[in-house]
């Protein structure tokens, strides 16, 4: 890693869908073919029924808050300037989990089951990540 | 159908002296440490037989093999669980010594890591973290109290367990380490001192976190059998096992993020062993961070899932309660060595050599060790 820079996603061929979904906005989740599992993080094999036939759908975008750390010391020198963020872990309506930064304004009503869209704005370096926002 | 049990000994353990900026290399702190533990052992280096190195930094086993001058190796394996890597390779061991492959295997880790990277730029380069390392780094989820304390705030507010519970524990183990000559903490610690270390992953404050440091610790597993007539006190392994959680490279996909991969091996090590909960005289358990004690103590079944808080309350993991819990300091006050150093440790209280932080009449202990994402491994052993 650079000390200069926050590291940046490398795509794998099997998750190139996913980021080429988050650069124009979208939540894309792997579907198998098959059977139907709705799986995340992006892998080969479909864990119920082992078929590497997969599909991509666009998923909500909703979801609800599983738990969430709040980081007061930054491990990458990139950080510091962010401090303090807070990351989420979200279940998505689709049923696999996410994770991503909450966004400023929903921290104070940060709890368990906190109704959530996400959204992928870019951050200081330009990359484009996912940011969950409170449902109003 | 064969069982492990008591099939094995740990019939060496060495320690080279924990420290910071040590001006020792990994590959030498364990040849220090290894010569300890064969030394410990009465037996000279050219008697190993099998080597199971630990740790992604550590020498592989012909390094071994070329400096001891190992005349006929006839057995090496990986078992590479992270910090579950040391009780991985003993039940490893003991396979293949019950399975006649070899007779004394070498167990050694080293590291020198506390002036190099630190532990959040590390990980990175493990393939067992490449999903992390894909989605969750650039995010700012980057070391191991960032991608653990998720487990630990679910469970807190799930099961109303608090940051007290965790001073508890990091209290506790720092009264141990006090009476450890190679301990890298040496002062006293209260409730509002943890209360009051400075935040780093919420919830994990400061002294809810392990050292990183440098040094070396070793082992030499023999056959219970040869142990008897070996140089030191004899302490058999009961029982031992490893477990995967769900998910095992992503915390965050994983259904129960309170559920460690040693609730899939505890029951079967306690099986194995023989022995119930109550049977358990000494426990060094593995503690990265103090939420994971707390999380083990509940996967292993010391207490239910959720009232792992209330458990660890009352003092009883401190020396003098009824289950002492890492007399040596463990990675939160002694040295990070990987939990190495938790099965050293248990194998002193076992022979009767744990000095000033000795259990009294201990018999029977455990050690656990966890890893990476949360893989978990396990092990009871007795004295005699």
């Amino acid at each position: 890693m650079s000390i200069d820079l926050k590291p940046v996603p490398h795509a794998t061929p099997e998750s190139q869908s996913y980021w080429n979904g988050v650069a124009e906005g979208r939540l894309r989740l792997q579907r198998c073919s098959q059977c139907g599992l709705v799986r995340h993080y992006p892998q080969l094999v479909c864990t119920k029924c082992y078929s590497v036939a997969v599909e991509w759908i666009d998923a909500s975008g909703r979801g609800t808050i599983h738990s969430w750390t709040v980081a007061h010391h930054a491990f990458h020198p990139a950080f510091k300037a962010d401090l303090p963020y807070t990351l989420v872990t979200i279940d998505l309506e689709e049923g696999p989990r996410a994770l991503g930064r909450l966004d400023l304004a929903s921290q104070s009503k940060l709890h368990i089951g906190m109704a959530v869209q996400v959204s992928f704005p870019a951050n200081d370096q330009g990359v484009k990540l996912p940011m969950f926002t409170a449902m109003v | 159908m064969m069982s492990l049990k008591g099939k094995g000994a740990i019939t060496g353990i060495g320690e080279t002296a924990y420290e910071r900026a040590s001006p020792f290399s990994a590959f030498e702190l364990q040849i220090q440490a290894s010569l300890a533990a064969i030394s410990d052992a009465g037996l000279d280096p050219k008697d190993i037989d099998g080597i199971i190195p630990i740790g992604i930094t550590g020498a592989p086993a012909e390094a071994f093999v070329m400096n001891f001058g190992i005349p006929d190796l006839r057995f090496s394996a990986l078992a590479p669980l992270g910090g579950a890597s040391g009780i991985a390779a003993v039940q490893c061991a003991v396979a293949a010594i019950s399975a006649g492959l070899c007779n004394h295997v070498l167990i050694p880790a080293g590291r020198n890591v506390s002036s190099g990277a630190r532990a959040g730029v590390r990980i990175h380069q493990m393939p067992q973290f490449h999903q992390v390392t894909e989605y969750e780094l650039p995010q700012g989820a980057i070391a191991p109290a960032q991608l653990y304390a998720p487990m630990a705030r679910h469970h807190m507010e799930l099961y109303g367990t608090t940051s007290r519970h965790f001073a508890e524990i990091a209290v506790g183990i720092r009264e141990h380490a006090l009476l450890n000559d190679n301990a890298l903490m040496k002062k006293p610690i209260t409730i509002e001192d943890h209360q009051n270390s400075r935040m780093i992953a919420d919830p994990f404050r400061l002294f809810d976190c392990s050292l990183e440091s440098d040094g070396g610790a070793a082992l030499v597993v023999s056959s219970a059998e040869r142990a008897r007539d070996m140089r030191q006190p004899r302490v058999v392994i009961l029982g031992s096992g490893e477990g995967h959680p769900d998910s095992p490279s992503s915390i965050t996909q994983r259904p129960d993020m309170t559920r460690l991969g040693i609730a899939k091996a505890a029951p079967r090590v306690f099986e194995m062993a023989g022995v119930t909960h109550a049977d358990i005289d000494v426990a060094e358990i593995y503690d990265c961070f103090t939420y994971i004690v707390l999380c083990q103590l509940e996967d292993m079944g010391f207490c239910k899932k959720g009232e792992g808080g209330p458990f660890v309350e009352d003092g009883k993991l401190r020396l003098g309660g009824s289950l002492p819990t890492n007399t040596h300091g463990g990675l939160l006050s002694q040295a990070h060595m990987l939990g190495m150093n938790h099965i050293v440790e248990l194998v002193r209280q076992l022979r009767g050599q744990g000095g000033r932080a000795q259990v009294d009449g201990a018999e029977i202990g455990l050690v656990t060790g966890y890893g990476d994402m949360g893989d978990g491994a396990m092990a009871i052993m007795a004295r005699g």
